[in-house]
């Protein structure tokens, strides 16, 4: 049957030349000076009305939420990146994501000695995120993600979905039937 | 060319809504010389504006106005402001429908001499036999080329459902097949055959599937006695001293109101808007609401038993690559009460793509058991559940005492709780929804809960005796001589079946009916 080559099209070396970011940054996200890059400078977001640190633990927490491991950050990064510009726009949303991300940050202190970002094992996040989750915070970024991960259609590939099909003829010859292994 | 009424023009018939039941019964009306004005809450959007984009089509054509929910079943909690996913716009819940059209069994229409007296269910037997509706279900699925009927082959099976029937046939399951179809497998009509697109949920691209938007409509507005006017939103049905309906008034896009005069009213707003408005034009003469004499308006809201199961298997399946309904297993569809409940229910396929399986397959879910089922989305297969639910008198659409829409009319409460029969039912079909799916090796299956519903039934329902119900067995309101009821709302009970060939067979004999009674002087 016709099958899909679910492997990622852009590497990540192409995507740090085209984003024109410094190879800055060893484990993990780092944040400062106004951008948010990822590991060996991957990529990078410049922020400009919430913290760096903040857009950069909601990163890490969008992943945490939603894990792929075979989505490199970029597509995490795009499902949350317009926040910052809503944050701008509405000093409620700010307010929103500074304090749901600081209190996450508080707990994640008193439990683990270390901020949410620093919290070594992705199973001692989550249970952080559990006792958040059925709070508007966590509920709002969990709502939102729902839709702005999976209808990116630049991650439909990966996940072996082929989108419209309509513009192509549908698939009345192009595999509706095709499966050979029953 | 599409007739223009004038406003006061007391000899049209009026029908509110232009999908199944309205998009069949105007047109019909119509090609009998009667003069008719639809009135459509929704936009007009034709092929060309329809796109392979499922949020997008959401977007554009869903009911998205304010609606509240209350009661116990999971739909409350998922999608509090969502109790349906149905359309607005011409063609109504047509444009998104999977074109399922099976008729109703015989023992179907008499639930409560069937079913016996169910503690908790408001049973009752339809005022009408499958033998008095198998000439007009003929003439529905002749209109709507429903495939294994009229000598129309069924349409070619997709990987969905050739997993379906290899599991089935391990089961040993005998009625299992692509299903009887309202999409052309071969050019008919004027339209020609499916091109295997997917996307059944947002509006068929290729117009093989029947939908009153492109089919009747057209055909009827071209006898030029039919005028659909779109984005006219009725807020009120209005009566004279006699009791008898004398027009609506309706909201124009701009929210400017007018009022249509109308020789009879003919309701088919689906479940929810057509209770609403009843309810919403309660006057001196109806203090409970119009033709609610009997108290029934809005209540025995029935939803169909839901819910579907997803598998992951070890190698691809890509089930969202072609007709996404065109599969089913019947065997379970009889009344076997061994099986711990009354009534049955059916398996169909049915597939979603990636941007709704993430928004459906676990509503709320997250973190690994939900992601990693979502990482083997092109291995998955699926199927929808959909069975007999119990009508009870307390699954209600009711008025909101303070929430109002945009024209300061109270939006509409939906109130649901799972009977215990719908429970059970429910249990037996993840139960075998699954086994269908081991049997040919699946890795990991997901007893998926129910989404919004597409299905909404009961508001208004049929009775015998006007204290029983709503309507009568024509749909005509047991209380106003010249109203209607021309939707879904009229199901007594709901059955197995997908109920849009039962909505378009009812259409067509109420048309019959008004032009009798018109011809006779009573109407």
């Amino acid at each position: 049957m016709r099958v899909l080559d679910k492997r990622e099209k852009v590497s990540r070396r192409g995507f740090l030349k085209r984003s024109g970011a410094a190879a800055v940054g060893l484990i993990g996200l780092s944040a400062g000076a106004g951008m948010v890059t990822g590991p060996n400078g991957a990529w990078a977001l410049e922020v400009k009305n919430l913290k760096p640190e903040t857009m950069a633990t909601l990163i890490q927490m969008a992943r945490d939420i939603y894990p792929h491991d075979r989505l490199s950050d970029k597509y995490y990064v795009a499902a949350v990146s317009g926040y910052d510009a809503q944050a701008g726009d509405d000093a409620g949303v700010k307010d929103m994501i500074e304090g749901g991300i600081g209190a996450l940050d508080t707990m994640a202190m008193a439990q683990h000695g270390v901020g949410y970002m620093k919290v070594g094992w992705e199973e001692d996040r989550v249970a952080l995120l559990k006792q958040i989750e059925d709070g508007g915070f966590f509920q709002t970024i969990r709502g939102g993600l729902v839709v702005s991960i999976y209808n990116n259609p630049e991650v439909w590939p990966l996940f072996g979905y082929e989108g419209a099909s309509a513009e192509k003829g549908g698939y009345i010859a192009r595999g509706f039937d095709d499966i050979d292994w029953l | 060319m599409a007739a223009p009424y004038d406003l006061n023009d007391d000899s049209v018939v009026v029908v509110i809504g232009s999908g199944a039941g309205g998009g069949t019964l105007g047109p019909e009306l119509a090609k009998k010389g009667i003069d008719t004005v639809i009135l459509e809450a929704g936009g007009r959007h034709e092929i060309e504006d329809f796109s392979n984009d499922e949020w997008g089509m959401f977007g554009q054509i869903s009911w998205l106005d304010k609606r509240t929910t209350s009661g116990s079943w999971r739909v409350a909690k998922d999608f509090s402001g969502l109790p349906a996913w149905i359309v607005k716009a011409v063609g109504g819940s047509t444009v998104h429908w999977a074109g399922a059209s099976l008729r109703f069994q015989e023992h179907e229409f008499r639930g409560l001499t069937e079913y016996g007296d169910v503690p908790g269910a408001n049973l009752l037997d339809w005022p009408i036999t499958l033998k008095e509706m198998e000439p007009y279900y003929d003439r529905a699925e002749d209109m709507m080329g429903v495939t294994r009927t009229h000598n129309i082959p069924g349409l070619p099976g997709n990987n969905n459902f050739k997993v379906m029937k290899a599991g089935a046939d391990k089961l040993g399951y005998k009625e299992c097949h692509t299903g009887r179809m309202a999409i052309n497998s071969e050019p008919r009509d004027g339209r020609g055959s499916c091109q295997q697109i997917g996307f059944c949920f947002q509006g068929c691209k290729s117009g093989a599937k029947w939908s009153p938007l492109y089919t009747e409509i057209p055909e009827g507005e071209d006898t030029g006695k039919l005028e659909v006017r779109a984005n006219a939103q009725v807020i009120k049905i209005e009566h004279d001293d006699s009791g008898k309906v004398s027009g609506v008034v309706y909201a124009d896009k701009d929210g400017n109101q007018h009022r249509q005069k109308a020789r009879a009213v003919c309701l088919a707003g689906n479940s929810f808007e057509s209770p609403r408005l009843l309810l919403n034009s309660a006057s001196s003469m109806f203090p409970d609401g119009l033709g609610n004499s009997s108290g029934q308006v809005g209540k025995n809201y029935m939803r169909h038993m839901t819910g579907s199961v997803y598998a992951v298997f070890d190698k691809p399946v890509n089930m969202y690559r072609g007709t996404t309904m065109a599969g089913i297993i019947q065997d379970e569809s009889v009344n076997d009460p061994s099986r711990g409940f009354v009534g049955g229910y059916e398996m169909e396929t049915l597939s979603l793509g990636l941007p709704f399986m993430g928004a459906f397959l676990d509503p709320g879910a997250w973190g690994r058991s939900f992601t990693g089922a979502m990482d083997m989305y092109d291995h998955m297969a699926g199927m929808w559940l959909v069975g007999e639910d119990m009508p009870q008198e307390s699954n209600a659409v009711t008025l909101h005492p303070t929430e109002k829409d945009q024209f300061g009319m109270p939006v509409p409460n939906v109130h649901f709780d799972d009977h215990p029969n719908d429970v059970a039912m429910r249990n037996h079909a993840y139960q075998q929804g699954s086994a269908v799916y081991d049997a040919v090796g699946a890795t990991r299956t997901f007893p998926t809960p129910p989404y919004p519903s597409t299905h909404n039934l009961g508001t208004n329902r049929m009775s015998a005796k006007a204290r029983d119900g709503v309507v009568d067995k024509w749909g005509k309101s047991h209380d106003v001589p010249n109203l209607f009821v021309s939707d879904g709302s009229v199901f007594t009970t709901g059955a197995s079946e997908n109920p849009t060939l039962t909505i378009v067979s009812l259409a067509i004999r109420q048309a019959d009916y008004i032009a009798d009674q018109m011809s006779k002087g009573n109407l």
